[in-house]
């Protein structure tokens, strides 16, 4: 174990290190505050608990709760869920070869597949730090964001509303900060900007999940325009 | 709500998403991908994460989220644009939405 450590410290360096640890603090107070809303609202201490084990994405278990909580439908709470995870579709695709060639790691590799750990990991230029800001991304990300939920479960309403402490905030500027590099190659700043804009526009309509996946109609545009992709450097690569 | 809904509700998500997350991964290890193919599945993520961002920096549900977020969210931005470390990024990004709403702005 102390080995695996002193082997990930090496190929990740402390700062980077730190970097993902601040996401996992920020993560555990939203798992707090989820805890405590779902426990707040009704629910057995264990059903926010096996959502986080067994869904693990943050949005969608959000969204479950909260249909459920206020008399929807569990066929409207799951297919909202699932919508909102959609997304991890074509993240496997951008990140498949990170988990390794084992079927026990390809398994456990994408259950920790989140926004966040798929950021970490595209912001990495060669392999083997891609590979391992992965992984301890999502195994920090997992252990917290559960922890977190079973101490909110517990503590009840100790954090009903982290929007006042501007986590809400944290967030977006976490995944931002980790795709800004990638939007210094020319190439990809159209698909970006066509596909924010129909996101945006699609979401006062949409159900949540649904804009951000038609946000890749962007790419299908980039594609139309010809741009010329093969003289660039590519920055996520 | 009865507890065995509640169980197979949370078990139908959780292998849906299971599903998603798995697709990709074993689809791509089972055919030859093409470089091209592959970089255009690159810029997807890219993609959907400024999506992402934007729709959860700008909106809450269907509505707009209101000024701290996003003043929140730009700060944070500005300062990675001009390659602060991320540990202020994120502090800073929080502080700014924080202190906004304390002094009354949605």
């Amino acid at each position: 174990m102390r080995s695996i450590w002193r082997t990930t410290t090496r190929v990740l360096g402390r700062d980077l290190l730190r970097d993902i640890g601040l996401v996992c603090l920020a993560d555990t107070i939203v798992g707090i505050s989820y805890g405590a809303i779902a426990v707040g609202s009704g629910f057995p201490i264990w059903a926010p608990m096996l959502l986080s084990v067994l869904v693990f994405a943050g949005a969608s278990q959000f969204m479950f709760v909260g249909i459920i909580a206020a008399g929807g439908s569990p066929v409207a709470a799951v297919a909202a869920g699932l919508l909102a995870n959609a997304r991890h579709l074509p993240f496997g695709f951008a990140i498949g070869d990170v988990l390794g060639k084992k079927w026990s790691s390809r398994v456990v590799g994408s259950h920790l597949m989140i926004d966040e750990s798929v950021a970490f990991a595209l912001a990495q230029r060669d392999e083997e730090r891609r590979r391992a800001a992965y992984w301890v991304c999502g195994i920090g990300l997992f252990v917290c964001w559960n922890v977190g939920v079973l101490a909110g479960a517990y503590a009840g309403t100790a954090i009903s509303d982290t929007d006042a402490f501007g986590l809400d905030a944290a967030f977006p500027a976490v995944l931002l900060a980790l795709v800004l590099p990638s939007l210094r190659d020319r190439a990809a700043r159209l698909p970006v900007f066509f596909g924010v804009a129909v996101a945006l526009a699609t979401t006062p309509f949409l159900p949540a999940g649904l804009p951000v996946l038609l946000a890749l109609v962007g790419v299908l545009a980039g594609v139309a325009a010809k741009e010329p992709a093969e003289r660039e450097p590519e920055g996520v690569r | 709500m009865d507890p065995m809904d509640l169980i197979v509700a949370g078990g139908v998500l959780a292998v849906g998403t299971f599903a998603f997350r798995f697709a990709g991964p074993v689809l791509k290890a089972r055919f030859t991908v093409s470089p091209k193919a592959e970089k255009l599945m690159a810029r997807s993520a890219v993609v959907l994460l400024a999506a992402l961002v934007a729709v959860a920096a700008l909106t809450e549900g269907h509505e707009f989220a209101g000024f701290a977020r996003p003043a929140g969210v730009l700060v944070g931005g500005v300062l990675a644009w001009r390659k602060a470390p991320f540990a202020l990024v994120v502090v800073a990004a929080a502080a700014t939405a924080a202190l906004l709403r304390l002094a009354g702005v949605p």
